[in-house]
Protein backbone atom coordinates (compact mmCIF):
# COMPACT_ATOMS: atom_id res chain seq x y z
CA UNK A 1 0.00 0.00 0.00
CA UNK A 2 1.56 3.66 -0.91
CA UNK A 3 -1.13 5.92 1.30
CA UNK A 4 0.65 9.36 1.75
CA UNK A 5 1.53 9.31 5.55
CA UNK A 6 -0.94 12.28 6.48
CA UNK A 7 -3.79 9.87 5.51
CA UNK A 8 -2.22 7.00 7.17
CA UNK A 9 -2.00 9.68 10.35
CA UNK A 10 -5.77 10.59 9.81
CA UNK A 11 -7.12 6.86 9.87
CA UNK A 12 -5.43 5.96 12.76
CA UNK A 13 -6.30 8.61 15.54
CA UNK A 14 -9.66 8.96 14.08
CA UNK A 15 -11.09 5.84 15.53
CA UNK A 16 -9.07 6.61 18.91
CA UNK A 17 -10.84 9.87 19.33
CA UNK A 18 -13.85 7.98 20.69
CA UNK A 19 -11.43 5.52 23.09
CA UNK A 20 -9.91 8.62 24.66
CA UNK A 21 -11.28 8.38 27.85
CA UNK A 22 -10.10 10.62 31.04
CA UNK A 23 -6.55 12.54 30.21
CA UNK A 24 -5.70 10.63 27.34
CA UNK A 25 -3.73 8.13 28.75
CA UNK A 26 -5.82 5.33 28.02
CA UNK A 27 -4.60 5.25 24.33
CA UNK A 28 -0.91 6.32 24.70
CA UNK A 29 -0.10 2.19 24.63
CA UNK A 30 -2.29 2.22 21.33
CA UNK A 31 -0.15 5.14 19.60
CA UNK A 32 2.94 3.45 20.43
CA UNK A 33 1.72 0.25 18.52
CA UNK A 34 1.31 1.88 16.13
CA UNK A 35 3.97 4.38 15.57
CA UNK A 36 6.61 1.86 16.84
CA UNK A 37 5.70 -1.50 15.84
CA UNK A 38 2.88 -0.99 13.13
CA UNK A 39 3.94 1.75 11.36
CA UNK A 40 7.88 1.71 12.09
CA UNK A 41 7.79 5.87 12.16
CA UNK A 42 10.15 5.58 15.03
CA UNK A 43 12.02 4.14 17.75
CA UNK A 44 11.12 3.10 20.98
CA UNK A 45 13.71 5.68 22.46
CA UNK A 46 12.22 8.10 20.48
CA UNK A 47 8.49 7.37 21.54
CA UNK A 48 9.59 7.57 24.78
CA UNK A 49 11.27 10.98 24.03
CA UNK A 50 8.38 12.44 22.34
CA UNK A 51 6.32 10.98 25.72
CA UNK A 52 8.11 12.71 28.34
CA UNK A 53 8.01 16.07 26.30
CA UNK A 54 4.65 16.15 25.87
CA UNK A 55 4.19 15.45 30.04
CA UNK A 56 6.48 18.44 30.34
CA UNK A 57 4.70 20.84 28.31
CA UNK A 58 1.30 22.68 29.16
CA UNK A 59 -1.90 21.89 27.61
CA UNK A 60 -3.41 18.44 27.40
CA UNK A 61 -1.24 15.71 27.14
CA UNK A 62 -3.19 14.10 24.15
CA UNK A 63 -1.30 16.67 22.29
CA UNK A 64 1.27 13.78 22.08
CA UNK A 65 -0.91 13.07 19.33
CA UNK A 66 0.61 16.60 17.35
CA UNK A 67 4.39 15.26 18.12
CA UNK A 68 3.59 11.98 16.86
CA UNK A 69 2.20 13.62 13.34
CA UNK A 70 4.67 16.40 13.71
CA UNK A 71 7.36 13.70 13.38
CA UNK A 72 6.18 12.18 10.67
CA UNK A 73 4.96 14.58 8.17
CA UNK A 74 5.67 17.82 9.67
CA UNK A 75 3.51 20.46 10.38
CA UNK A 76 0.81 19.21 8.44
CA UNK A 77 0.97 15.80 10.36
CA UNK A 78 0.58 17.55 13.43
CA UNK A 79 -2.46 19.22 12.20
CA UNK A 80 -4.05 16.08 10.80
CA UNK A 81 -3.49 14.24 13.90
CA UNK A 82 -5.08 16.85 16.03
CA UNK A 83 -7.69 17.33 14.34
CA UNK A 84 -8.32 13.41 13.95
CA UNK A 85 -8.29 13.00 17.70
CA UNK A 86 -10.27 15.71 18.86
CA UNK A 87 -12.73 16.53 16.24
CA UNK A 88 -15.06 13.58 16.60
CA UNK A 89 -15.42 13.31 20.25
CA UNK A 90 -15.65 16.89 20.22
CA UNK A 91 -18.87 16.63 17.62
CA UNK A 92 -20.64 14.42 20.08
CA UNK A 93 -20.19 16.81 23.28
CA UNK A 94 -21.10 19.55 21.53
CA UNK A 95 -24.27 17.89 20.40
CA UNK A 96 -24.74 17.17 24.35
CA UNK A 97 -24.11 20.52 24.94
CA UNK A 98 -26.78 21.54 22.89
CA UNK A 99 -29.52 19.09 24.22
CA UNK A 100 -28.76 20.20 27.40
CA UNK A 101 -29.61 24.08 27.01
CA UNK A 102 -32.63 22.84 25.26
CA UNK A 103 -33.68 21.15 28.58
CA UNK A 104 -32.36 24.38 30.55
CA UNK A 105 -34.54 24.24 34.12
CA UNK A 106 -35.97 20.93 33.29
CA UNK A 107 -36.31 18.48 36.24
CA UNK A 108 -33.62 15.89 34.92
CA UNK A 109 -31.13 18.19 34.20
CA UNK A 110 -31.33 20.00 37.88
CA UNK A 111 -31.21 15.92 38.99
CA UNK A 112 -28.45 15.34 36.89
CA UNK A 113 -26.64 18.04 38.32
CA UNK A 114 -26.74 17.80 41.69
CA UNK A 115 -26.66 14.22 41.14
CA UNK A 116 -23.45 14.24 39.49
CA UNK A 117 -21.68 16.36 42.56
CA UNK A 118 -20.66 13.36 44.45
CA UNK A 119 -19.55 11.44 42.10
CA UNK A 120 -17.51 14.15 40.07
CA UNK A 121 -16.40 14.56 43.58
CA UNK A 122 -15.17 11.00 44.61
CA UNK A 123 -13.56 11.42 41.04
CA UNK A 124 -11.31 13.99 41.40
CA UNK A 125 -10.00 12.97 44.65
CA UNK A 126 -9.00 9.57 43.26
CA UNK A 127 -7.48 11.62 40.46
CA UNK A 128 -5.59 13.58 42.81
CA UNK A 129 -4.53 10.40 45.12
CA UNK A 130 -3.52 8.45 42.12
CA UNK A 131 -0.80 10.89 40.75
CA UNK A 132 0.32 11.67 44.62
CA UNK A 133 0.87 7.44 45.05
CA UNK A 134 3.24 7.56 41.80
CA UNK A 135 4.73 11.17 42.20
CA UNK A 136 8.76 11.05 41.59
CA UNK A 137 10.26 11.88 44.70
CA UNK A 138 7.99 9.93 47.34
CA UNK A 139 7.61 12.31 50.86
CA UNK A 140 9.08 15.25 49.19
CA UNK A 141 6.11 15.28 46.74
CA UNK A 142 3.60 14.77 48.99
CA UNK A 143 4.96 17.53 51.00
CA UNK A 144 5.09 19.79 48.64
CA UNK A 145 1.55 18.92 47.14
CA UNK A 146 -0.26 19.12 50.87
CA UNK A 147 1.25 22.29 51.44
CA UNK A 148 0.38 23.54 48.60
CA UNK A 149 -3.16 22.56 48.49
CA UNK A 150 -3.33 24.09 51.74
CA UNK A 151 -2.09 27.41 50.32
CA UNK A 152 -4.66 27.36 47.61
CA UNK A 153 -8.12 26.36 49.67
CA UNK A 154 -7.12 29.31 52.07
CA UNK A 155 -5.14 31.94 50.48
CA UNK A 156 -5.17 33.55 47.07
CA UNK A 157 -1.22 32.79 46.39
CA UNK A 158 -0.91 32.81 42.60
CA UNK A 159 -0.28 28.95 41.22
CA UNK A 160 2.80 29.64 39.70
CA UNK A 161 4.66 31.06 42.49
CA UNK A 162 3.88 27.62 44.18
CA UNK A 163 4.93 25.91 41.16
CA UNK A 164 8.51 28.02 41.07
CA UNK A 165 8.66 27.55 44.48
CA UNK A 166 8.06 23.47 44.11
CA UNK A 167 10.60 23.30 41.44
CA UNK A 168 13.10 25.27 43.73
CA UNK A 169 12.36 22.55 47.12
CA UNK A 170 13.08 19.29 44.58
CA UNK A 171 16.42 21.42 43.37
CA UNK A 172 17.20 21.81 46.71
CA UNK A 173 16.41 19.06 48.97
CA UNK A 174 16.20 15.79 46.38
CA UNK A 175 18.84 13.60 46.56
CA UNK B 1 -25.29 28.86 48.72
CA UNK B 2 -24.88 33.07 48.24
CA UNK B 3 -21.43 32.68 46.83
CA UNK B 4 -22.77 30.52 43.68
CA UNK B 5 -25.74 32.78 43.32
CA UNK B 6 -23.81 35.59 42.99
CA UNK B 7 -21.70 34.35 40.67
CA UNK B 8 -24.65 33.19 38.71
CA UNK B 9 -25.60 37.07 38.60
CA UNK B 10 -22.20 37.89 37.04
CA UNK B 11 -22.22 35.22 34.81
CA UNK B 12 -25.52 36.46 33.19
CA UNK B 13 -24.41 40.43 33.54
CA UNK B 14 -22.06 40.45 31.26
CA UNK B 15 -20.97 37.21 28.77
CA UNK B 16 -17.38 37.33 27.51
CA UNK B 17 -16.98 37.47 23.96
CA UNK B 18 -15.68 34.73 21.40
CA UNK B 19 -12.23 35.88 21.40
CA UNK B 20 -11.88 36.75 25.32
CA UNK B 21 -12.91 33.02 25.85
CA UNK B 22 -10.01 31.69 22.97
CA UNK B 23 -7.99 33.90 24.86
CA UNK B 24 -8.60 32.82 28.89
CA UNK B 25 -8.64 29.13 27.51
CA UNK B 26 -5.10 29.99 25.89
CA UNK B 27 -4.14 31.25 28.47
CA UNK B 28 -4.94 28.23 30.56
CA UNK B 29 -3.62 25.91 28.29
CA UNK B 30 -0.24 27.40 27.87
CA UNK B 31 0.59 27.97 31.43
CA UNK B 32 -0.88 24.32 33.28
CA UNK B 33 2.72 23.91 33.40
CA UNK B 34 2.96 20.14 35.70
CA UNK B 35 -0.53 18.87 34.99
CA UNK B 36 -3.73 19.61 36.75
CA UNK B 37 -5.26 20.79 33.78
CA UNK B 38 -9.30 21.00 35.07
CA UNK B 39 -7.52 22.57 38.82
CA UNK B 40 -6.25 24.95 36.64
CA UNK B 41 -9.36 25.47 34.56
CA UNK B 42 -11.28 25.73 38.14
CA UNK B 43 -9.34 28.40 39.32
CA UNK B 44 -9.76 30.63 36.39
CA UNK B 45 -13.12 30.40 35.37
CA UNK B 46 -14.74 29.19 38.40
CA UNK B 47 -12.75 31.69 41.32
CA UNK B 48 -10.66 34.12 39.30
CA UNK B 49 -13.24 35.32 36.63
CA UNK B 50 -16.34 34.27 37.88
CA UNK B 51 -17.65 32.70 34.58
CA UNK B 52 -19.39 29.79 35.66
CA UNK B 53 -20.63 28.68 38.98
CA UNK B 54 -19.16 25.82 41.18
CA UNK B 55 -21.90 23.17 40.90
CA UNK B 56 -22.25 24.07 36.94
CA UNK B 57 -18.47 23.31 36.54
CA UNK B 58 -18.36 20.35 38.31
CA UNK B 59 -21.15 18.67 36.75
CA UNK B 60 -19.60 19.81 33.76
CA UNK B 61 -16.68 17.92 34.51
CA UNK B 62 -18.31 15.19 35.97
CA UNK B 63 -19.83 14.86 32.10
CA UNK B 64 -16.78 15.88 30.21
CA UNK B 65 -14.72 12.70 32.15
CA UNK B 66 -17.47 10.14 31.22
CA UNK B 67 -17.87 10.79 27.69
CA UNK B 68 -15.27 9.47 24.96
CA UNK B 69 -12.87 12.50 24.17
CA UNK B 70 -10.01 13.86 26.38
CA UNK B 71 -11.65 15.39 29.63
CA UNK B 72 -10.24 18.68 29.17
CA UNK B 73 -11.34 19.17 25.77
CA UNK B 74 -14.61 17.99 26.64
CA UNK B 75 -14.59 20.38 29.45
CA UNK B 76 -13.84 23.11 26.91
CA UNK B 77 -16.46 22.72 24.93
CA UNK B 78 -19.27 22.53 27.75
CA UNK B 79 -18.11 26.17 29.51
CA UNK B 80 -17.68 27.53 25.98
CA UNK B 81 -21.13 26.68 24.80
CA UNK B 82 -22.31 27.39 28.51
CA UNK B 83 -20.92 31.20 28.13
CA UNK B 84 -21.50 32.05 24.08
CA UNK B 85 -23.26 29.17 22.18
CA UNK B 86 -21.68 27.18 19.01
CA UNK B 87 -19.29 30.06 18.68
CA UNK B 88 -17.78 29.94 22.58
CA UNK B 89 -17.96 26.23 22.39
CA UNK B 90 -15.49 26.59 19.29
CA UNK B 91 -13.52 29.25 20.81
CA UNK B 92 -12.85 27.05 24.02
CA UNK B 93 -11.98 24.12 22.16
CA UNK B 94 -9.32 26.00 19.66
CA UNK B 95 -8.01 28.31 22.65
CA UNK B 96 -7.11 24.73 24.88
CA UNK B 97 -5.51 22.83 21.81
CA UNK B 98 -3.80 24.91 18.81
CA UNK B 99 -1.54 27.09 21.40
CA UNK B 100 -0.50 24.72 23.32
CA UNK B 101 -0.28 22.60 20.52
CA UNK B 102 2.27 24.92 18.58
CA UNK B 103 4.01 25.41 21.42
CA UNK B 104 4.37 21.36 22.07
CA UNK B 105 5.77 21.00 18.41
CA UNK B 106 8.15 23.94 18.23
CA UNK B 107 9.64 22.04 21.65
CA UNK B 108 10.09 19.28 19.40
CA UNK B 109 11.57 21.15 17.12
CA UNK B 110 14.07 22.44 18.68
CA UNK B 111 15.07 21.47 22.51
CA UNK B 112 13.80 17.85 22.99
CA UNK B 113 17.48 16.29 24.10
CA UNK B 114 17.99 19.97 26.10
CA UNK B 115 14.94 18.86 28.28
CA UNK B 116 16.09 15.32 29.32
CA UNK B 117 18.88 16.14 31.66
CA UNK B 118 18.76 15.27 35.63
CA UNK B 119 18.43 18.84 36.34
CA UNK B 120 15.12 19.39 34.36
CA UNK B 121 13.89 16.16 35.42
CA UNK B 122 13.96 17.57 39.18
CA UNK B 123 12.50 20.96 38.32
CA UNK B 124 9.87 19.27 36.66
CA UNK B 125 8.86 16.68 39.31
CA UNK B 126 9.25 19.13 41.66
CA UNK B 127 6.40 21.54 39.52
CA UNK B 128 4.75 18.07 39.12
CA UNK B 129 4.00 18.16 42.80
CA UNK B 130 3.33 21.43 43.66
CA UNK B 131 0.73 21.21 40.65
CA UNK B 132 -1.30 18.32 42.51
CA UNK B 133 -2.11 20.60 45.12
CA UNK B 134 -4.69 22.00 42.00
CA UNK B 135 -5.72 18.82 41.72
CA UNK B 136 -6.35 17.98 45.36
CA UNK B 137 -8.05 21.37 45.95
CA UNK B 138 -10.42 21.11 43.88
CA UNK B 139 -11.61 17.45 45.35
CA UNK B 140 -11.47 18.90 48.79
CA UNK B 141 -13.71 22.17 46.97
CA UNK B 142 -15.88 19.52 45.58
CA UNK B 143 -16.17 17.37 48.56
CA UNK B 144 -17.46 19.76 51.01
CA UNK B 145 -19.98 21.11 48.40
CA UNK B 146 -21.53 17.57 47.91
CA UNK B 147 -21.32 16.10 51.25
CA UNK B 148 -24.74 17.47 51.80
CA UNK B 149 -26.53 14.32 53.37
CA UNK B 150 -26.02 10.68 54.18
CA UNK B 151 -26.57 9.10 50.33
CA UNK B 152 -24.04 11.71 48.66
CA UNK B 153 -21.36 11.25 51.17
CA UNK B 154 -21.28 6.88 50.77
CA UNK B 155 -21.98 7.78 46.78
CA UNK B 156 -18.84 9.76 47.26
CA UNK B 157 -17.13 7.47 49.15
CA UNK B 158 -17.73 4.63 46.91
CA UNK B 159 -16.55 6.18 44.30
CA UNK B 160 -13.21 7.03 45.62
CA UNK B 161 -12.66 3.86 47.09
CA UNK B 162 -13.46 2.21 43.79
CA UNK B 163 -11.55 4.34 41.67
CA UNK B 164 -8.38 4.80 44.20
CA UNK B 165 -8.35 1.57 46.07
CA UNK B 166 -10.05 -1.14 43.70
CA UNK B 167 -8.45 0.22 40.42
CA UNK B 168 -11.49 -0.27 38.67
CA UNK B 169 -11.99 1.74 35.26
CA UNK B 170 -13.18 5.47 35.63
CA UNK B 171 -15.69 4.80 33.18
CA UNK B 172 -17.28 1.87 34.70
CA UNK B 173 -17.64 3.62 38.18
CA UNK B 174 -19.32 6.22 36.51
CA UNK B 175 -21.86 4.23 34.35
CA UNK B 176 -23.03 2.54 38.05
CA UNK B 177 -22.89 5.16 40.56
CA UNK B 178 -24.19 7.90 38.18
CA UNK B 179 -27.28 7.07 37.47
CA UNK B 180 -27.85 5.91 41.38
CA UNK B 181 -26.52 9.04 42.58
CA UNK B 182 -28.79 10.72 39.80
CA UNK B 183 -32.14 8.86 41.12
CA UNK B 184 -31.49 9.74 44.63
CA UNK B 185 -31.29 13.42 43.61
CA UNK B 186 -34.29 13.20 42.03
CA UNK B 187 -36.08 11.79 44.42
CA UNK B 188 -34.88 14.77 46.91
CA UNK B 189 -35.60 17.39 43.97
CA UNK B 190 -38.82 16.02 44.19
CA UNK B 191 -39.27 15.89 47.70
CA UNK B 192 -39.06 19.16 47.98
CA UNK B 193 -40.97 20.73 44.88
Amino acid sequence: MNESPLLRLLLIFLPLSFLTVGGGQSIISDIHRQAVSVQGWMSDAEFLNLFALSRMTPGPGALLSSMVGWQVAGWWGAVVASFALFAPSSVLVYGLAHLWRRSRGAAWTQAVEVGLAPVAAGMILAAGFTLLRAAEGGVLAWAVAAVSTLLLMFTRLSPFLLLGAGALAFLLLMG
Amino acid sequence: MADGQMAALEVEARPPTAWEIFLAFSRVGLTSFGGGLSGWMMREFVQRRRWVDEGEFLSGLALAQALPGVNVVNLSIWIGFRLRGGRGALMGALGMIVPPMLLAVALVALSGPLLQGPLAFKLLAGVAAAAMGLSLQMGLRAARRAANGMVPVVIMVATFAAIFLAGLPLVWVVVAMAPLSIAHAAWRLRGRA
